[in-house]
C-alpha cells in the first residue's frame, strides 16, 4: 500500500512537470522574459523549448532521412545500453576500490591518516582534465593480446567518482560496531579478518547501501561526461553533442538522449534498490531515511 | 567470614579463576592514570558462583574484563583454569554476557546463538542441535527464528545468556547482565540463572550492584570500595545448594540477614576498619 502510493506520487510528479514545461510555454512570451538586457526567463519559442507531443512525436520518427535508419528511440535506447553497461563497469570497479580503500583504512589507523586526505582531494580534480590523460595511458598500456580501449578509460574514469563515497561509507560503516560486539569477538578469540566479515562488514550495510545509491548515480555521470571528454561514441553523452549540433533545424531531436540519459540513472538507482532489498536483513535496525 | 571456601566442599580440581596481587591503572590525561584496581587477590573454586558488588568505579567490571582478558592486569597475575587469562580466553575457557544483550540484529536467535560454534568452526548440523537444546534451556521455544528487534529486552537477555552458555563453559563471567531489566523480569531471569547453573555446574563470576540479587545468587559475595578498586570483605552467602535457590528464598530470614550483611560491608567502606563491622 505504501508502496504503490510512493508509484502514484512518483508519477504525479512527472505529470506535474510536464504539465509545468507546458503551461510556462503556454503562458510566458516567446522571446523570454529581459531585464535590462539580461534574459532572467528563458525563450519559450519551439526551437528553445519544444512542445513535449513535438519530442514524443520526433522520438518515434528515423533517426535521419537515410533510407533504412532506425527510430529515434530505438537508437537512443541502444546508446543507453550501452551507457549503462560502461557506467555498470565503472560501478563495480569503484565499489570493489572503495571497500579495499575503507578496510585498509579500517584496518590501520595510520593509513587512515595517510589515505582519507587524498581520497577527499581525489575529487577536487575536475573530471575534464582528467579524461585526455587517462585516455592517453591507456594507449601505453599492451598486455599480450590485450588492448586499453576507449571505453576502458571512460569506465575507469566513471569509477574514479564511483570509489569516493563508497570508501566514506564503508569506513564509517565498519568502524560502527558496539563496543560490546567487539569485545565478544575478542572473547571468542577470533583474530581481525573474522570479525571484520562476520561483525564490520554485515554492519556495515545500512551506511553502504546510500553510499552505493551516490556510486550509481556519480558512475553515470562520469561516464556520460567522460564520452564527451575522450569522444567515445555508442553512448548517450556522445549523442547529446552530436544532436545539439542539429539543435536549430530539429530541435526535438536533442531531447531523446537527454531522456536516454535519465533512463540510465533511474535504472541504475533502481538496481542499487534491488541491492537493498536484497540485503534487507542487515538493514533491520535502518532508520527509514 | 574469609576467603576460604571450606564452608562448601567442592570436587578437588585446580581454581576456576586466581587472581594475585592485581593492579590496573588506565592511562589518563598529561601522565596521570587512573588506579582502577590496586592489590587485588581472589580465587575462585571451580563450580562457585560469586559476586563482585560495590559502588560504581570500584572496579568490579575491570576485574572481569581482565579476567576475560579483555583489558591487560598492570601488574599482578591473572590465572584461568591454571593457565593464563590470555590462554584461557583462546582456548574458549569462559561464556560471557554483558548488560547489554549484544545480539547481532541481523542474525536470528537461533543464529546469534551458534555464533560463538560457527566462529570455532562447528558443523552446520551439530550447531543448529545445540542452539535449539539452548532454546529450549533458556524458555524461548518459539522463538529461534526472531530477530533480537522483535524480543522483549529480558528475552535478548536470555539469548545473549544461552549464547554464553553454548560452549558449555567451565566459567561464566556476567557483567551486569540483568542491570537494563525490570525488576519483575529481573527476579525471574535470576531464579532461571539459578536453575542453568544447577544444571551446567558452571562457576559464575557476576558483577552486579544489586544487594538482593548478589545475596539470592551467589555462594560468596565480593564487596568492594572505590578510589583505588579494592576488595573489602568477602562474605560466604550459605543459602543452601544451587537447586534450593528458588523464590521461597527471597523470602527466607537467611536471605535477610544475609542482604545486611553485605548492605553493611559496602557502607562500612568509609570507615577506616572494616573489622568492627561485622553484621552479628
Amino acid at each position: 500500500m505504501k508502496r504503490l502510493r510512493g508509484a502514484m506520487l512518483g508519477i504525479a510528479g512527472i505529470v506535474l512537470l510536464g504539465v509545468l514545461w507546458e503551461a510556462y510555454k503556454a503562458l510566458a512570451p516567446a522571446n523570454g522574459v529581459a531585464i535590462n538586457g539580461l534574459t532572467v526567463l528563458p525563450r519559450t519559442s519551439d526551437a528553445a523549448m519544444p512542445h513535449l507531443s513535438t519530442m514524443l512525436q520526433r522520438a518515434l520518427d528515423p533517426v535521419s532521412s537515410v533510407p533504412g535508419s532506425a527510430p529515434l528511440w530505438a537508437a537512443v535506447l541502444q546508446a543507453s545500453a550501452f551507457t549503462l553497461s560502461v557506467a555498470a563497469v565503472g560501478w563495480l570497479v569503484g565499489v570493489i576500490v572503495g571497500l579495499v580503500i575503507a578496510t585498509i583504512m579500517q584496518r590501520f589507523r595510520t593509513a587512515e591518516s595517510a589515505l582519507l586526505p587524498w581520497v577527499v582531494l581525489s575529487q577536487t580534480v575536475p573530471l575534464i582534465a582528467l579524461a585526455p590523460l587517462v585516455k592517453r595511458w591507456g594507449t601505453f598500456v599492451h598486455l599480450g593480446a590485450f588492448d586499453w580501449q576507449d571505453w576502458m578509460s571512460v569506465a575507469l574514469i566513471a569509477s574514479y567518482l564511483a570509489f569516493f563515497p563508497v570508501s566514506i561509507g564503508a569506513l564509517r560503516g565498519f568502524s560502527s560496531p558496539e563496543r560490546a560486539h567487539l569485545d565478544l569477538m575478542r572473547a571468542y578469540g577470533v583474530g581481525w579478518w573474522r570479525t571484520h566479515l562476520r561483525l564490520r562488514v554485515p554492519a556495515s550495510v545500512p551506511y553502504l547501501v546510500p553510499a552505493l545509491r551516490l556510486a550509481a548515480a556519480n558512475a553515470v555521470i562520469g561516464t556520460v561526461v567522460a564520452e564527451v571528454s575522450i569522444g567515445l561514441s555508442g553512448g548517450v553523452g556522445r549523442m547529446i553533442i552530436d544532436f545539439a549540433q542539429t539543435g536549430s533545424s530539429d530541435p526535438a531531436k536533442q531531447w531523446a538522449p537527454i531522456f536516454g540519459a535519465v533512463i540510465v540513472g533511474l535504472v541504475a538507482a533502481g538496481a542499487v534498490v534491488l541491492i537493498g532489498l536484497a540485503l534487507g536483513k542487515y538493514r533491520r535496525n535502518e532508520v527509514p531515511a | 567470614m574469609s576467603a576460604n571456601a571450606s564452608a562448601a566442599p567442592r570436587p578437588s580440581t585446580e581454581p576456576a579463576v586466581e587472581i594475585v596481587g592485581v593492579g590496573k591503572v588506565f592511562p589518563g590525561r598529561r601522565g596521570a592514570g587512573v588506579t582502577a584496581l590496586e592489590d587485588v587477590s581472589l580465587q575462585i573454586e571451580a563450580g562457585e558462583f560469586v559476586s563482585l558488588i560495590g559502588p560504581s568505579g570500584c572496579g568490579k567490571s575491570t576485574m572481569l574484563r581482565l579476567i576475560a582478558d579483555l583489558d591487560a592486569p598492570s601488574s599482578g597475575t591473572v590465572n584461568v583454569f591454571g593457565k593464563p587469562a590470555r590462554q584461557a580466553r583462546l582456548d574458549q575457557d569462559y561464556g560471557i554476557a554483558f548488560q547489554q544483550a549484544g545480539l547481532l540484529p541481523w542474525r536470528t536467535v537461533r543464529e546469534n546463538i551458534e555464533l560463538p560454534l560457527q566462529l570455532h568452526g562447528a558443523g552446520r548440523a551439530a550447531r543448529r542441535a545445540r542452539a535449539d537444546e539452548l532454546i529450549e534451556l533458556v524458555g524461548l521455544g518459539d522463538f529461534g527464528d526472531k530477530h533480537p528487534d522483535q524480543l522483549s529486552g529480558g528475552m535478548q537477555q536470555r539469548v545473549a545468556i544461552a549464547r554464553s552458555l553454548v560452549e558449555s563453559p567451565r566459567l561464566l563471567l556476567m557483567d551486569e547482565p540483568f542491570g537494563a531489566l525490570d525488576e519483575m523480569t529481573r527476579e525471574r531471569m535470576q531464579t532461571e540463572l539459578a536453575r542453568l547453573r544447577a544444571e551446567t555446574g558452571a562457576a559464575v563470576v557476576f558483577v552486579t550492584h544489586s544487594i538482593p540479587e548478589a545475596v539470592y545468587l551467589s555462594d560468596r559475595v565480593v564487596v568492594m570500595s572505590p578510589r583505588p578498586g579494592r576488595i573489602v570483605r568477602l562474605l560466604d552467602m550459605r543459602l543452601g545448594s544451587a537447586q534450593e535457590r528458588t523464590d521461597a528464598l527471597r523470602e527466607d530470614e537467611h536471605f535477610f540477614e544475609r542482604v545486611s550483611a553485605v548492605r553493611e560491608a559496602l557502607h562500612g567502606d568509609a570507615v577506616a576498619s572494616v573489622q568492627g563491622k561485622e553484621a552479628r
